[in-house]
């Protein structure tokens, strides 16, 4: 393992974090505090309580898991597509890095920095309702894997664009569309029997779902399947991202 | 006091690391070796068409061909930024694909275009190169780098405010701080002013002192003339020649003596016939081409069989043909 050059690349990665402060950690944390203002005091005032949590506090583990997702990918996808806009990436791929290493150092600093977020906010939302966390040990362990997971998934978009666009594309056409529909405002039980069954094609709703139930123990569905869903869209990241370094697709001629 | 003996023994193992790896290897066997070495685009494109190429240890080698002739292609498959179709290639006796790292460890590349993170601050971009190759943090390193390329008063400079001179010269500096053994230079003076030219010219010729092998390309040819030991000719994918520098410009290398005449002439007088010359510029010059290898150059006979024919001349000067002239003949004639 070439510890060094993880290390290098990892607080590159930092560094970049600490220069765009504003951009990295305050506007999600403003935009999250914005989302409590309207949905949990204006809007969830009106709403009764939601599987007899009120609606303030249900919504929270639904928007720490928004941000944690929105926050690995695109810093990842960043993280990676940058240094191929620049051509700066010619260094990393002719040193003696392997893959594995490669993407530990990004993906590492994309989900580190997703994670000072998701606590920013969960900080943040104590503040504003009172917060429970009856499984401390699952509750990190979706965090993390979810950082993890949408860390790599952005690391490939990253890869796979070749412009801006293409980089704004799938965070905002996709992840996002299915991070809204996928719970994080509502319980899938208070959709129409046929909206819940096509919801439970959303991998979102698997994330979402348990780690709300590592809060208060309620969920969608159960643990087991969205540890298994989450576990599943993980593994299937790493193999393409295997492929990608096996294959050099869009990195190696 | 312990672990500080610890990180000492650490720091001597690489020492040891790399003399253990030396001793495995042939002192004599060439530092790079490229083995019918193919790479073709998935386009379609023939980039490099079996080329086998040695590079001696210490030696400064200058690629020279014409554009899209493969010298980007040959440089970047060597350094790993680009997978070969077939054939091989090993650095130090370290085959590029089986032992990765300990090949690549020993190579620096400065690439053609000037890839530089606008944001980063020149220091710590040598730490980083570094770090990326695996070596521990070496700040007076790092400072003796960047003051040899004249470039530690910009030290704590973001990228972005530097010029391009000085974008090439951190490029050098970044490849330089991970200590390689073997430096590729893509183009090192393209676009560069001629003062510029000259200082790399000179970094060049210091890293030659301390055993850097140096790999470049280049299209001027003065800048080969002017560096390298050994020269290399590639042309559509082909390497078509590849002769040590000084044989080169003997074996190809002819004078040119041009005389200009005080009154201009018809035709060359017959007893002048046997000498071989020209008449230019409208019967005011004569030309004559001599071998500069020749045991005689036979411009003593050739002068006093002017004054013999009572043909006088205002001036001469003499011509070397360049490594330019060698090298543009070589692709008209090869293609």
């Amino acid at each position: 393992m070439n510890y060094h050059a993880i290390k290098a690349i990892y607080y590159f990665e930092m560094a970049r974090t600490v220069r765009t402060i504003m951009q990295s950690i305050v506007s999600p944390v403003i935009s999250t505090v914005l989302y409590f203002v309207v949905f949990g005091a204006a809007i969830g005032s009106r709403i009764s309580e939601v599987d007899g949590i009120s609606y303030g506090a249900f919504i929270v583990p639904g928007l720490i898991m928004l941000s944690l997702m929105t926050q690995s990918l695109s810093n990842a996808s960043f993280g990676i597509y940058f240094p191929q806009f620049t051509g700066t990436i010619f260094e990393i791929l002719s040193a003696p890095v392997s893959f594995l290493e490669i993407t530990i150092a990004f993906v590492g600093a994309a989900a580190t920095k997703a994670v000072l977020v998701g606590v920013i906010i969960f900080i943040t939302a104590s503040f504003f309702v009172p917060l429970e966390v009856q499984h401390p040990v699952w509750m990190v362990t979706f965090f993390l894997l979810t950082a993890i997971t949408f860390a790599l998934l952005g690391f490939i978009i990253g890869i796979w664009a070749d412009n801006f666009e293409k980089l704004q594309f799938v965070p905002l056409l996709v992840v996002t569309p299915l991070a809204f529909l996928g719970g994080s405002f509502y319980s899938i039980n208070m959709l129409p029997p046929f909206w819940q069954n096509v919801t439970l094609l959303n991998p979102v709703v698997y994330l979402i779902s348990g780690f709300r139930w590592s809060f208060y123990g309620q969920a969608d569905v159960s643990l087991g399947l969205s540890l298994t869903m989450t576990l599943v869209f993980l593994t299937a990241c790493l193999a393409i991202i295997w492929w990608i370094f096996k294959t050099g697709y869009k990195l190696k001629a | 006091m312990r672990w500080r003996v610890a990180l000492v023994q650490m720091q001597c193992f690489q020492c040891i690391a790399s003399l253990f790896c030396s001793q495995l290897w042939d002192p004599m066997a060439p530092i790079i070796s490229v083995r019918d070495l193919q790479k073709t685009y998935s386009g379609g494109f023939e980039a490099l068409k079996s080329v086998s190429l040695e590079i001696e240890e210490g030696e400064v080698f200058a690629l020279l061909g014409p554009n899209g002739a493969g010298k980007t292609t040959l440089i970047s498959t060597i350094c790993g930024l680009i997978i070969p179709t077939s054939g091989s290639i090993s650095i130090g006796g370290f085959d590029t694909q089986a032992d990765f790292r300990a090949a690549r460890r020993l190579v620096g590349l400065v690439p053609q275009e000037m890839p530089t993170a606008p944001f980063e601050v020149v220091k710590d971009q040598l730490k980083f190169s570094r770090g990326l190759f695996g070596l521990p943090r070496n700040d007076a390193l790092v400072e003796q780098i960047l003051k040899d390329l004249t470039l530690w008063d910009k030290k704590d400079s973001p990228i972005m405010a530097l010029s391009g001179g000085m974008k090439r010269r951190l490029l050098v500096a970044k490849a330089l701080a991970h200590e390689p053994k073997v430096l590729f230079l893509d183009e090192p003076t393209a676009g560069v002013d001629v003062e510029l030219r000259h200082d790399m010219w000179r970094v060049v010729e210091g890293l030659k002192e301390k055993g850097v092998t140096i790999i470049l390309t280049t299209h001027y040819i003065e800048e080969a003339e002017e560096m390298a030991d050994r020269v290399g000719v590639i042309n559509k994918g082909e390497i078509i020649l590849v002769e040590n520098k000084d044989a080169l410009m003997r074996q190809l290398g002819r004078k040119q003596l041009t005389l200009d005449l005080a009154e201009p002439l018809n035709e060359i007088p017959e007893p002048l016939l046997t000498h071989g010359l020209s008449l230019e510029d409208e019967g005011r010059r004569l030309v004559y081409i001599y071998d500069t290898q020749g045991e005689r150059t036979g411009i003593a006979s050739l002068i006093s069989a002017l004054s013999d024919a009572g043909i006088r001349f205002q001036d001469l000067h003499t011509t070397q043909s360049s490594l330019e002239d060698i090298f543009v003949d070589l692709v008209k004639v090869k293609s």
